[in-house]
């Protein structure tokens, strides 16, 4: 049974700031899809999980320099920038 | 439009005249396919191919693009505010073979926010409306591809399908969906939403359009590490015979809540292919019931990741005001994001979350290995599956927003075929209450052209067309 302050800690954790109609709202909802989700339980399955269905597994490519975006392309979408850098808030 | 009238127009008249054409269609339509119109581009390469000729398999054709795959200098917002007025640096892969064929690109299509939806109403700018009835949806969450290319005259378009999002839209509309085999075309540019799940795909009139799309955008490409070198050439395949062919019917597919009119317009495509010289049996895919709380949990707890790039530093929506960083960072993407991705990122958050990871996560992946199983199994015995795309014809606009489950529900015979990687395509089989219904032929890995075939025959015997 997930509660609005289950609701509230996984917001923290996505980074998403919740209101607290989004809160209520959410934890109704998330415990009819949950419920759904118990379907699982119905099956133990004793075999790999595929992670992807290629069954591809560590595609390497040669190491070796390329051209890469230049600096004002990569630039060119930021909100907020100084010089040549993305500006960011501030960390502490 | 399909292809062969758009090239004969553009001979007759121009290929500007064409171009034009599309745009009148589409500035005077109520269907809200698109979010941003590429026509002052498409115009000077549309003149540019009358006055110097061109050359490619898709010269001078026009043709719409999902809001996710990346377009160099176009905008491009996956349906989010969160990406509005971004304007990529570069084109996907996809969009640089279409080019390098001469496509001539004329905007981006609407579609649920993030791909995320099967109605095309979590769309930040509004839903789509389908072309038999506007009070209804077109299906998603490429309804805009869709729609533009069922209503609005458009030749072809592409979406992306990562559990139906292609077939869906494709049913609801009336017209041609493929999802390729997973690996088959590159996802490079795609914006992500769950990457083991999706592949972009090919929408037209009819099938031999679709093979021609798929004939270009399909092919190696390394800078998607899940690319495979397996092409083929489509076109080649489409021959009007089934007679080889052994379609399996697995009954699971047919269960609860499927409609009686569109089980009966299945039906009575699977009976034209057996006129034709295929045989059929019923099979059986045990796990399939599993497949859509397998295919849920692993779709967002991949979208909880990869929607963890969207922070309004390098692109996209940033505040006026910056707190510390991680306030500043919560409260874009409240801002920034829909009801729908903010319920699939914090159950995708939950699902990974430490204690819950063997519970949800880890138990999914292990499910999609039985229903991978499943299909290896049953495509043994069989060619291809037949079955419903969707369960029953598009539904009315808000009818199933108030409850995401029901809606998710919609996706119970489309989602499988992810899980498994298969490729699948829709075809119109019929009508129910006035509105198109699509079935769905499934087949081997990498097995492209055999449903096509199979589709193209039903489609010269059914004259079901859009």
């Amino acid at each position: 049974m997930i509660t609005k302050r289950d609701v509230e800690h996984i917001g923290w954790l996505a980074r998403i700031k919740l209101t607290e109609e989004e809160k209520s709202k959410f934890a109704k909802r998330f415990n009819s899809i949950l419920d759904y989700f118990e379907i699982l339980d119905e099956v133990d399955p004793d075999v790999p999980p595929a992670y992807n269905i290629s069954g591809l597994m560590n595609v390497f490519r040669a190491d070796v320099v390329r051209d890469s975006m230049s600096q004002d392309d990569a630039l060119g979408n930021a909100p907020k920038k100084e010089g040549e850098f993305f500006k960011g808030p501030r960390v502490v | 439009m399909n292809v062969s009238e758009a090239r004969k127009r553009a001979e007759d008249e121009s290929t500007e005249e064409v171009v034009m054409s599309l745009f009148d269609n589409i500035e005077k339509s109520e269907l809200n396919a698109f979010i941003t119109l590429a026509k002052e581009n498409a115009l000077k390469e549309a003149r540019r191919v009358d006055r110097d000729g061109a050359k490619g398999a898709l010269r001078g054709i026009p043709i719409a693009l999902k809001d996710c795959i990346s377009t160099k200098g176009i905008e491009t917002t996956c349906g989010s505010k969160i990406l509005k007025g971004y304007v990529p640096p570069y084109d996907a892969h996809v969009v640089e073979r279409l080019r390098a064929e001469g496509a001539i690109i004329i905007g981006k299509t609407n579609m649920d926010e993030f791909a995320m939806g099967t109605s095309t109403e979590t769309s930040h700018f509004g839903p789509v409306k389908n072309p038999y009835d506007l009070s209804r949806v077109a299906g998603g969450s490429s309804g805009g591809s869709a729609a533009a290319v069922a209503g609005e005259g458009v030749p072809i378009a592409l979406g992306s399908d990562t559990g139906g999002s292609v077939r869906c839209p494709a049913s609801f509309c009336g017209i041609v969906g493929l999802k390729p085999t997973y690996g088959l075309v590159s996802r490079y540019g795609l914006i992500a939403y769950a990457n083991s799940l999706e592949q972009i795909g090919p929408f037209a009139c009819n099938v031999e359009d679709v093979a021609l799309l798929l004939d270009v955008i399909a092919g190696y490409d390394p800078r998607d590490s899940t690319s495979m070198d397996k092409k083929c050439e489509y076109t080649k395949e489409l021959r009007d015979d089934v007679s080889d062919v052994k379609i399996g019917v697995p009954k699971e597919f047919f269960g609860e809540g499927i409609d009686e009119g569109v089980e009966k317009a299945v039906w009575d495509g699977i009976k034209i292919l057996e006129d034709m010289g295929a045989s059929y049996t019923d099979i059986s895919l045990p796990h399939t019931r599993y497949s859509l709380a397998a295919y849920y949990i692993i779709a967002m707890s991949e979208a909880s990741s990869n929607l963890a790039r969207f922070d309004g530093l390098r692109y996209g929506l940033r505040l006026e005001k910056d707190e510390d960083w991680h306030t500043t960072f919560s409260e874009i993407r409240a801002c920034g994001f829909g009801e729908e991705v903010k319920r699939r990122v914090l159950l995708g958050t939950y699902a990974l979350s430490a204690g819950y990871y063997g519970k949800y996560y880890l138990k999914a992946l292990k499910v999609r290995t039985l229903v991978k199983r499943d299909f290896d199994a049953a495509l043994k015995d069989v060619d291809v599956l037949i079955t419903p795309t969707m369960p029953f014809p598009a539904f009315k606009i808000g009818e199933k927003t108030d409850d995401p489950l029901a809606l998710y529900l919609a996706d119970v015979n489309t989602v499988p075929i992810n899980l498994a990687g298969v490729p699948s395509i829709s075809v119109p089989c019929g009508f129910v209450r006035d509105l198109p219904i699509g079935m769905q032929i499934i087949g081997r890995h990498f097995d492209e052209g055999r449903i096509l075939r199979t589709a193209y025959t039903f489609e010269q015997r059914s004259g079901v067309s859009c």
